[in-house]
């Protein structure tokens, strides 16, 4: 009896104290769907020519002039070891910010589709198990089952510090 | 009609503020020890706009005490004070305290008094001590000193001296406060009632001032209408002494204005050019803008080549429009040099230490923005090479060198960077007693090899001082790393370089975030990059006999005397170049840093003016790339940092 008005709440989007729900914008990477916080999405737009940046990881595809202000977009299929598709109409950058000690950085991933905008509660939300070191799943803060879908939710600060594209101002004057 | 003066002050105080800078060059002109009459002069104008102006807008202690600053300068302008160093220095503590008052006005909080009475008690002790005859200031008329029973005024007004602000009852109520006033109005000039323009003055006046008044004192009231009036000014007992001066010998209506000196208000001042060019460019906006809408109203396919046409031309209007916004915000770095002589003038005061400063690259030109948040950590630096650089005399003199110390100060463009510098010739930063201190601090461990450059990184650190003792000027350990993390919040950086007992330079290198760089593109492959003019020497098409492989290795080329280190781009940048054959490329001989290199390219493309953005923002920095631009068509282009790109090279050389 319980369970099931907790159920019914669930879908009607009511939200309880101590039971909060987020919103994550999903997309999909081949068969796979994952999920950011919606609050960090700038803006959603078309795949667009990139200039490529020296001397970058591979992932870091270049940069884009996004209304005056220069963007590193990086590629998600390879950031995560996918195959590589090619690029249609339905490709877009999903633009993203973040606050680090240096101020805030903006950038953008590309992914194969923008799917949905799903509430979900903390509850609901799964700690990542574990797969040794066969898969890497450090920037997975976690899985959340809506549905019948599983949905990767994706903890960008980490991926943005693991890519150190944050500005390294601090070690800067010290190597040159 | 009742006029809202408030409205009148801000600019009442923007200008005051400016006077006050344009006050405190000159008097540190003066200190400089050569009084010339137009320094003179100019220090006098500014501080008699602010008190004319202080009293129009009733700010009375303002024009109270600008007025006993003024006597004072007034003698020195007439030559019957000199100019000692002393009184500059008095002069310069009014200048701060006029400062203080008009900030406090401003702010409409209660000036502190107590200060300014001080102040007000020192210059009138000065003005009290018998002025001591000094030799007559060049390009100063000798003036008549002695003073007689009166004088006699003859003053008639242009009929347009009310269109400038001036009212002879001001004048007059300022002339009855000197002395006894006898006033007779010549109404010959009145015209008769129907053709009478009330906003022209018709009237003349004979004055008649009787008492010990001093010449200077009565032409000084009359000092902003003599453009605008016929004056003459004689003395009442003696007839036959030529002493009238002729109207318009010194000034110049334009003189009005204090000019125009550094100043930190919200407001910006443009250049009258560049706004001219951005309403020229709205203009054709506009125009664009029409054009497309009427296509617009009965569009057929035929007229698509019209309208791609008109987009076009928006585009490029738009384009336009960007620039000169940008350009706008353009301020030449002397606006952040101008604090520092008075910096200096002070603390070497302070410290008994003689210095002499040279600055160049004033006119270096870079972002408003940038330019207000450098001020501060350029004040810190100078303040620390003044400080802890520059010894004392007497060290000075014991270490063999000249007892005036110099302080460098310098700007300049380079690689889409702005550099500045600040050296001095002084001891030079003191290896041991920085790493003694941060082993003291357990910053370093006793057994750690630190090279120089790494000790010197030290001083950066949170909380570290090596001052013995901590004085007022600096050493209180919240210096170097607040300086360092500004200038890293602007995306700059900043290097030290010392040499004991030569002396010490820090470069602090900023982004030109907003900046405008004329540029030339290149292409390699499919992709473009832009390098700065300025370091372009040549582009050349290479000869089989030019090339030379050195040692298996590097290849050079011949240029002119020269071999220089030929720079694949596409191999440093990873790309896939059109070709690889030098002599089916160009080669761009470029300079940075004071080496060459001969950059390999596939072709050149056109000449732009690009607005350089930082690639450090949300990326990070990459090396041989100084910052990106964005093309015309929206896309981005690479700027090339060419003193990187050939430090890279010569890297390779000596691998």
């Amino acid at each position: 009896m319980e369970a099931a008005t907790e159920q019914a709440k669930t879908h009607a989007g009511v939200t309880s104290a101590g039971d909060k729900a987020a919103q994550f914008l999903t997309f999909t990477l081949g068969q796979e769907e994952y999920g950011v916080d919606i609050l960090r999405v700038q803006e959603i737009r078309g795949w667009h020519q990139v200039t490529r940046v020296p001397n970058a990881p591979a992932f870091v595809l270049g940069v884009l002039n996004l209304r005056g202000t220069i963007v590193p977009i990086i590629d998600m299929r390879m950031r995560f070891n996918l195959d590589k598709v090619e690029y249609n109409p339905v490709t877009v950058i999903i633009v993203l910010s973040v606050e680090t000690e240096h101020g805030r950085h903006v950038f953008g991933v590309v992914v194969d589709g923008v799917s949905d905008v799903l509430d979900v509660m903390a509850a609901d939300i799964k700690a990542t198990p574990e797969f040794g070191t066969a898969m890497n799943t450090e920037f997975i803060s976690g899985l959340a089952t809506v549905g019948d879908k599983m949905v990767m939710l994706l903890d960008i600060d980490k991926l943005l510090r693991a890519d150190e594209l944050a500005a390294i101002t601090d070690t800067k004057a010290v190597t040159h | 009609m009742s006029i809202n003066l408030e409205q009148f002050h801000q600019t009442f105080f923007e200008e005051s503020f400016e006077g006050l800078d344009s006050m405190e060059s000159g008097l540190l002109n003066l200190q400089a020890g050569t009084p010339d009459a137009d320094t003179i002069n100019t220090i006098f104008r500014a501080a008699h706009s602010i008190k004319g102006g202080s009293g129009t807008f009733g700010f009375s202690e303002v024009a109270k005490f600008t007025h006993v600053l003024e006597t004072l300068l007034n003698e020195m302008r007439d030559g019957r004070r000199p100019v000692a160093p002393e009184a500059v220095n008095l002069l310069l503590e009014s200048v701060d305290c006029l400062r203080e008052m008009l900030t406090a006005v401003r702010g409409k909080s209660p000036v502190n008094a107590a200060r300014v009475a001080d102040v007000q008690a020192r210059l009138e002790t000065l003005l009290a001590g018998a002025p001591t005859a000094a030799p007559v200031v060049a390009g100063t008329e000798p003036v008549v000193t002695a003073a007689y029973d009166g004088w006699l005024i003859r003053f008639r007004p242009k009929p347009h001296l009310f269109q400038t602000g001036n009212d002879p009852l001001r004048i007059f109520r300022e002339l009855a406060a000197l002395g006894e006033l006898g006033v007779e109005a010549d109404l010959s000039g009145l015209p008769d009632l129907e053709s009478l323009d009330p906003e022209q003055s018709h009237l003349g006046w004979l004055l008649k001032l009787k008492g010990n008044v001093p010449q200077a004192a009565v032409e000084e009231l009359f000092d902003w209408v003599r453009d605008d009036s016929d004056l003459s000014i004689e003395p009442i007992t003696a007839q036959s002494m030529p002493a009238q001066r002729q109207s318009g010998d010194r000034r110049s209506g334009d003189d009005r204005r204090a000019p125009a000196a550094a100043g930190e208000g919200t407001s910006i001042r443009v250049e009258i050019g560049k706004v001219d060019a951005l309403i020229n460019m709205v203009g054709e906006l506009v125009i664009t803008q029409n054009i497309l809408k009427q296509l617009g109203e009965n569009f057929d396919i035929g007229r698509l080549h019209r309208l791609q046409q008109g987009l076009a031309d928006l585009e490029r209007n738009t384009r336009e429009l960007q620039e000169s916004v940008m350009r706008i915000r353009m301020l030449p770095i002397s606006f952040a040099f101008n604090r520092v002589p008075r910096l200096v003038h002070d603390l070497s005061a302070k410290l008994g230490k003689q210095v002499e400063l040279k600055m160049s690259g004033e006119g270096t030109e870079l972002d408003k923005t940038v330019l207000e948040r450098i001020v501060d950590p350029l004040v810190h630096l100078v303040r620390n090479s003044l400080d802890h650089g520059i010894e004392s005399p007497d060290k000075r003199r014991a270490a063999g060198k000249p007892e005036t110390g110099t302080l460098s100060l310098s700007a300049y463009h380079k690689g889409g960077n702005i550099v500045i510098e600040i050296g001095d010739d002084g001891a030079g930063l003191n290896r041991e007693k920085i790493l003694g201190k941060a082993q003291e601090r357990g910053l370093v461990k006793g057994s750690d090899h630190l090279m120089d450059e790494q000790i010197y990184e030290l001083i950066f650190l949170p909380g570290f001082s090596t001052a013995e003792v901590v004085s007022d000027v600096s050493g209180r350990g919240v210096g170097m790393d607040v300086v360092r993390k500004n200038i890293a919040s602007l995306g700059g950086s900043v290097e030290i370089a010392s040499e004991p007992g030569k002396g010490s330079r820090f470069t602090v290198r900023l982004p030109l975030t907003l900046a405008i760089m004329d540029g030339q593109s290149v292409a390699v492959g499919s992709e473009f990059y832009i390098v700065p003019l300025v370091s372009i020497i040549v582009s050349t098409q290479v000869k089989a006999g030019q090339i030379n492989v050195m040692a298996g290795q590097g290849e050079v080329f011949r240029f002119r005397d020269e071999y220089l280190p030929v720079i694949r781009l596409y191999e440093v940048f990873g790309a896939r170049p059109r070709t690889r054959e030098l002599k089916e490329g160009l080669l761009v001989v470029v300079e940075g840093d004071g080496r060459r290199a001969g950059l390999f390219v596939d072709e050149l493309l056109g000449q732009q003016q690009v607005v350089i953005k930082s690639l450090e923002t949300n990326y990070r920095r990459v090396e041989g790339v100084s910052g990106a631009t964005i093309l015309g068509d929206g896309s981005v282009a690479l700027i090339l940092d060419i003193p990187g790109l050939i430090r890279i090279a010569h890297q390779k050389q000596v691998a």
